[in-house]
């Protein structure tokens, strides 16, 4: 099989990986499309290596920083922001994911990139979150009537809200997956151990156990695997981070039962432990082993992730990576929606990426800026 | 090893079985492609560029791909691709050279940060650098052309790669994209230079390249300091008029003429305002290319008179 360099550079935790500088064009191409460059960048950083690292591969890493460092800027900005556009709304705002790291300063944060801020509401708040928000300079730009449905009767979101000066996204949730899904929480029990972030009030993030399950389930319903990775290694620094708290890992057992999400903390720790080298503490692992499903279920996920959740670089692709990625993407979507919605949905979606509203760049260049 | 030592089966080979390493100025590209119309522009276009081997770092590894499908057969396409996806919408086959060009812009546009970059042409005379930010359609590309072969060196017809340390500038000297009429106002103004095959009906309208002169691709590692910011403006008809332009408005504009600006933060606007505290800022109309050579000159002189 042709190599992962990039997860393997965090399994090999402690000792410098021996990359050839042929190598290194490769695994700086497997981060940029798994967006861990700077996550690359930083762990190169703070591990001391980034000196010896030949010039040509080290500015791209140098750069990933600024980008990242930049970004992140702008996400505490944006925050900023949504916190004036929401107060008064009257029930906790939850930062989820990404903005949550970086506003509650956890170990994921560093070095980590954005493509949108994910908040959730109480679903009884949700249009009045939209409202405000629509007060506050973004809108909706879902004109097609289906997707609005889509969104509105059978997610977990509502759909994307764009700012119109300055281009960001808000993705808006009253919990953390489908009303439709097999894994179905109820937000309303995310809310009740919701977290205060400091220095803002009104806004808040998940608890640690509630982070942890919703990277997990979020990492197997999103069915696009281009960010797996990125999630994997997300759940495996929550875990470094809040691991070492006395009794987090038993918590966390108890808490995915609770809630129903014992499957996907089963596969997600399955992966962590092969990739990174991670797992639960001695005591919980044959529990942790019972989370998961029968054994063929169990091995045809293990097979399927195994490879949908290497880099989608060239460099990285096998002959049935591309199956599995589409396996998994079918699979999503059935545990997000029973049948009888599922086919006909993604006959839909079929037929709108074959003719799409809105076309891709044209081959010209303009700065941004 | 320069591209013109390899045989042109030896090019297409490695075009379309391995890669083709070439270093171009600060950056080192892996070209793939199967279509021959790219080894074709590539032999005659890059035939002095360094060729790298296999060992070498590869910043930028681009593929131009046939489309797949019955795309293979008919309505035939070129597709970019970089790391695996597509960033543009495919073209016509017969644009796959344009769009190598284009694609190569794009991999270093953004996704470079040590360097402030501008979307600008830039060329030098005696160590002193003009940058030349311009939209599209302003003349820039026929202008710089223009200049470049009546003693002025190319640096960049389109990406002016500037230190984030000094104001110097770093040469990313690739053949210029010249556009419409003024393909053949260049094959007349330089009868002699040599010219891409011409595309007609890109999304820039009929397309062909340049061939940067080979005393200048000999200079690439070679820096300027910033010493002119000059806004050109093709009027047709208009007499050559330098206006100069306040520093405050050309930092705001090189702002909006960079790609990284943003990125960079405060150190992006430190390093602006340096440069526009190390140029002399112009506004520039001009309707005739004799008339912009002559005013050229006429800075030129006019510096080293001051100096």
């Amino acid at each position: 099989m042709k190599p992962d360099l990039l997860s393997s550079v965090w399994s090999t935790s402690n000792t410098r990986p021996a990359l050839a500088l042929r190598q290194w064009g490769a695994l700086l191409g497997q981060a940029r499309q798994a967006t861990l460059l700077p996550r690359l960048a930083h762990l190169y950083a703070d591990r001391g290596w980034l000196e010896q690292v030949p010039d040509g591969p080290r500015q791209h890493l140098e750069g990933a920083i600024r980008l990242a460092d930049r970004q992140q800027h702008e996400v505490r900005w944006e925050v900023d922001c949504i916190a004036r556009a929401l107060r008064g709304l009257n029930t906790p705002v939850v930062l989820l994911k990404g903005a949550a790291y970086v506003m509650g300063e956890q170990a994921p944060a560093r070095g980590r990139l954005f493509s949108d801020i994910d908040i959730m509401v109480d679903q009884a708040h949700i249009l009045s979150a939209e409202a405000r928000l629509l007060g506050g300079g973004w809108i909706c730009e879902e004109r097609d009537e289906y997707n609005q449905r889509y969104y509105r009767e059978w997610m977990h979101e509502i759909p994307p809200l764009r700012h119109v000066q300055r281009d960001t996204f808000i993705d808006l949730h009253h919990t953390i997956a489908p009303p439709t899904s097999r894994f179905r929480v109820d937000g309303r029990k995310l809310l009740e151990r919701v977290v205060p972030v400091r220095g803002y009030p009104g806004l808040f993030v998940l608890a640690p156990v509630d982070m942890v399950l919703h990277s997990a389930v979020h990492l197997f319903q999103e069915g696009e695997f281009g960010h797996g990775l990125r999630d994997l290694l997300d759940l495996n620094d929550l875990l470094l981070h809040f691991g070492a708290r006395p009794g987090f890992w038993d918590e966390l057992v108890e808490r995915a039962v609770e809630l129903g999400l014992q499957v996907p903390l089963f596969h997600a720790l399955l992966h962590i432990h092969r990739l990174f080298g991670m797992s639960a503490p001695q005591h919980l692992r044959a529990r942790v082993d019972r989370l998961g499903p029968g054994p063929m279920a169990r091995w045809l996920m293990s097979w399927g992730l195994g490879l949908a959740l290497r880099p989608m670089h060239p460099s990285c692709d096998t002959p049935l990576t591309g199956l599995a990625r589409w396996l998994l993407y079918v699979r999503s979507h059935m545990l997000r929606m029973p049948l009888h919605l599922v086919i006909p949905h993604l006959l839909r979606k079929a037929w709108m990426r074959r003719f799409p509203n809105v076309p891709k760049d044209e081959a010209v260049l303009h700065p941004k800026a | 090893m320069i591209v013109a030592d390899l045989t042109p089966d030896a090019l297409r080979d490695r075009l379309s079985n391995g890669g083709l390493l070439l270093k171009i100025g600060p950056f080192s590209f892996e070209l793939i492609s199967p279509l021959p119309q790219v080894a074709e522009a590539l032999m005659c276009l890059y035939a002095d560029y360094p060729v790298l081997d296999d060992s070498q770092f590869v910043d930028y590894s681009i593929t131009i791909a046939r489309g797949a499908g019955w795309r293979r057969w008919f309505r035939r396409q070129a597709i970019f691709k970089f790391d695996g996806f597509e960033p543009f919408v495919p073209l016509p086959e017969n644009h796959a050279f344009p769009l190598l060009e284009w694609a190569m812009n794009w991999c270093v546009s953004m996704h470079t940060y040590h360097y402030l970059l501008l979307h600008s042409a830039v060329i030098e005379r005696e160590g002193c650098a003009v940058i030349m930010p311009a939209p599209p359609g302003s003349g820039k590309s026929t202008l710089c052309a223009g200049l470049v072969n009546r003693g002025w060196r190319l640096l960049s017809d389109e990406l002016a790669l500037v230190s984030l340390n000094d104001v110097s500038i770093t040469p990313f000297g690739r053949p210029i994209s010249l556009k419409n009429q003024s393909i053949d106002i260049m094959r007349r103004y330089v009868p002699q230079a040599v010219f891409s095959q011409v595309v007609h009906d890109t999304s820039k309208g009929t397309v062909s390249h340049m061939k940067v002169r080979p005393e200048h691709l000999a200079r690439i590692a070679e820096t300027a300091q910033a010493r002119w910011v000059i806004f050109p403006k093709y009027v047709a008809g208009a007499a050559p008029r330098l206006t100069e332009r306040s520093r405050a408005d050309s930092l705001l504009e090189l702002g909006r003429n960079s790609f990284n600006y943003l990125i960079l933060g405060k150190q992006g606007f430190d390093v602006l305002a340096n440069l526009v505290e190390a140029c002399d800022c112009y506004d520039f109309e001009y309707g005739q290319l004799d008339d912009a050579v002559a005013m050229f000159e006429k800075l030129v002189t006019r510096r080293f008179c001051e100096a």
